[in-house]
C-alpha cells in the first residue's frame, strides 16, 4: 500500500520531468565509459553551439534507429551550459526529434577529465568514443552516416 | 571495401598526426603580421619592451570564448603593465562561421571594451603553426633576445562556467611564475572548446 501511494505521488513527477535532461559530473559518467561487454557503445560529446556537432547529429540518430534491435547503444553527452538546458538543449532535442539518450556533463574542470576520456582528445568538439569488449577507439572528428556505420558495422560483437 | 578501409585508416592516421603537431613548452614561436580591428597590422616585434605575450586564440561566436571575455580583459589589464600583454587572434573562417567576420570582431571588441589587439588570422596561416585546436586556447610566450619561447599552452583557468568557483588560474599562475624567473607548472592543460572553423 505504501508503495502504491509512493508510485501515485511519483507519477506526476515522471510526466513533468520527461522533458528534462539528466545532469551528471564526470565521476558519474566515467563508469559508463568503462563498460566492456557485448554491446557496442557510441558516446558522442557535443553541444548545441557546436556547428560540426549539429551537422553530424543526424548520423547518430540514424545509426541509433538502424541498430535499435541490436546490441548498440548511442549516448549523447551534451556539454551545453546548464543555464542553456531549457532554452537551447531541450528545444534542439525536440526540434530534431532526437531519440538516443541525452545527458548533460556539467563538470567545468575539464582538464581533470579530458584525458580520462582519451589522452588523444584535445578538448575540441565533437568527439566520439566507440567501444565494446573487443574494440575501443576515440575519434576527434566529424562523422558522416557512412563513416560511422562502417566503424560500427565492422566492430559489432558477433553473437 | 578494402580501399574504403584503407582510406579510412589513412584519414585516421592523418588526423592523429595533425593533432600531434603544434607548440609545446620550450618551442620557439613564430612571429606573425595580422590585421588588427583598428586596421593596422600587428606583429610581436612591434612590442620591443614586452617580456612576453599572452597569445589567445579566441573568437566571437564560441560560448566558451564569450564566457572568458571578461577574464581575458582582466588578464590584459593586470599583466600588460608588467610586460605581458594579451594578443587575441580569431582563427576562424568567417565563411563557415559568419559571426567571426572582421566587421563582427570590431563590433564585439567595441561592445566589450577590449584593451588588447584582436587580430584576424586571415588565410588561417598562424593557428596551425601554433597548434591551436579550439577557442579559447592560450599560448604564453617569453621573449628572449628577439625570440619568443613557448612557456605554457592550454586553458585560462579550471572553470569556464563560473569565475567565482575557479580553483586554479592556470594562465595567471604561469605569468606570475615567469615574472619571478620560474617555469610555469603545469605548462600544459586541456579544456573543452569550440573547434576552429575551416573549410574541409
Amino acid at each position: 500500500m505504501r508503495n502504491f501511494i509512493f508510485v501515485l505521488l511519483f507519477l506526476p513527477g515522471i510526466a513533468v520531468f520527461s522533458q528534462s535532461v539528466p545532469i551528471v559530473d564526470f565521476e558519474q559518467l566515467q563508469p559508463r565509459l568503462q563498460l566492456s561487454n557485448d554491446t557496442t557503445y557510441i558516446v558522442n560529446f557535443w553541444a548545441t553551439w557546436c556547428l560540426p556537432c549539429i551537422k553530424e547529429m543526424p548520423a547518430f540518430q540514424k545509426i541509433h534507429e538502424e541498430y535499435i534491435s541490436q546490441k548498440v547503444k548511442v549516448l549523447l553527452v551534451s556539454l551545453d551550459f546548464v543555464k542553456h538546458i531549457d532554452s537551447r538543449l531541450i528545444p534542439f532535442i525536440e526540434k530534431h526529434e532526437l531519440t538516443p539518450e541525452v545527458i548533460v556533463l556539467n563538470d567545468p574542470d575539464a582538464n581533470a577529465w579530458i584525458d580520462k576520456v582519451s589522452p588523444r582528445w584535445s578538448g575540441a568538439l565533437p568527439a566520439t568514443l566507440i567501444f565494446n569488449k573487443n574494440f575501443r577507439e576515440f575519434f576527434e572528428q566529424e562523422f558522416t552516416y557512412l563513416s560511422l556505420k562502417q566503424i560500427v558495422e565492422s566492430n559489432l560483437v558477433k553473437q | 571495401m578494402k580501399n574504403k578501409l584503407l582510406s579510412l585508416l589513412f584519414s585516421l592516421t592523418f588526423v592523429s598526426l595533425s593533432m600531434a603537431q603544434g607548440y609545446v613548452a620550450g618551442d620557439k614561436a613564430i612571429d606573425f603580421k595580422l590585421k588588427n580591428i583598428d586596421g593596422n597590422y600587428v606583429s610581436l616585434a612591434d612590442f620591443p619592451d614586452a617580456k612576453g605575450f599572452i597569445v589567445i586564440f579566441t573568437c566571437n561566436h564560441c560560448p566558451y570564448s564569450v564566457a572568458y571575455e571578461d577574464r581575458i580583459i582582466e588578464l590584459d589589464k593586470k599583466f600588460k603593465p608588467l610586460g605581458y600583454p594579451v594578443i587575441a587572434i580569431n582563427p576562424n573562417d568567417p565563411e563557415i562561421q559568419p559571426q567571426d567576420g572582421f566587421e563582427e570582431m570590431k563590433t564585439r571588441a567595441a561592445e566589450k571594451g577590449f584593451t588588447f589587439p584582436y587580430l584576424f588570422d586571415e588565410g588561417q596561416k598562424v593557428y596551425p603553426v601554433y597548434g591551436a585546436n579550439r577557442t579559447p586556447h592560450v599560448f604564453l610566450l617569453q621573449s628572449e633576445n628577439g625570440t619568443n619561447k613557448v612557456m605554457y599552452v592550454g586553458a585560462i583557468d579550471d572553470n569556464y562556467q563560473d569565475e567565482t568557483a575557479v580553483k586554479e588560474k592556470y594562465v595567471e599562475n604561469a605569468v606570475n611564475a615567469l615574472i619571478v624567473g620560474r617555469k610555469p607548472d603545469p605548462n600544459f592543460t586541456k579544456a573543452i572548446g569550440c573547434t576552429i572553423k575551416k573549410k574541409n
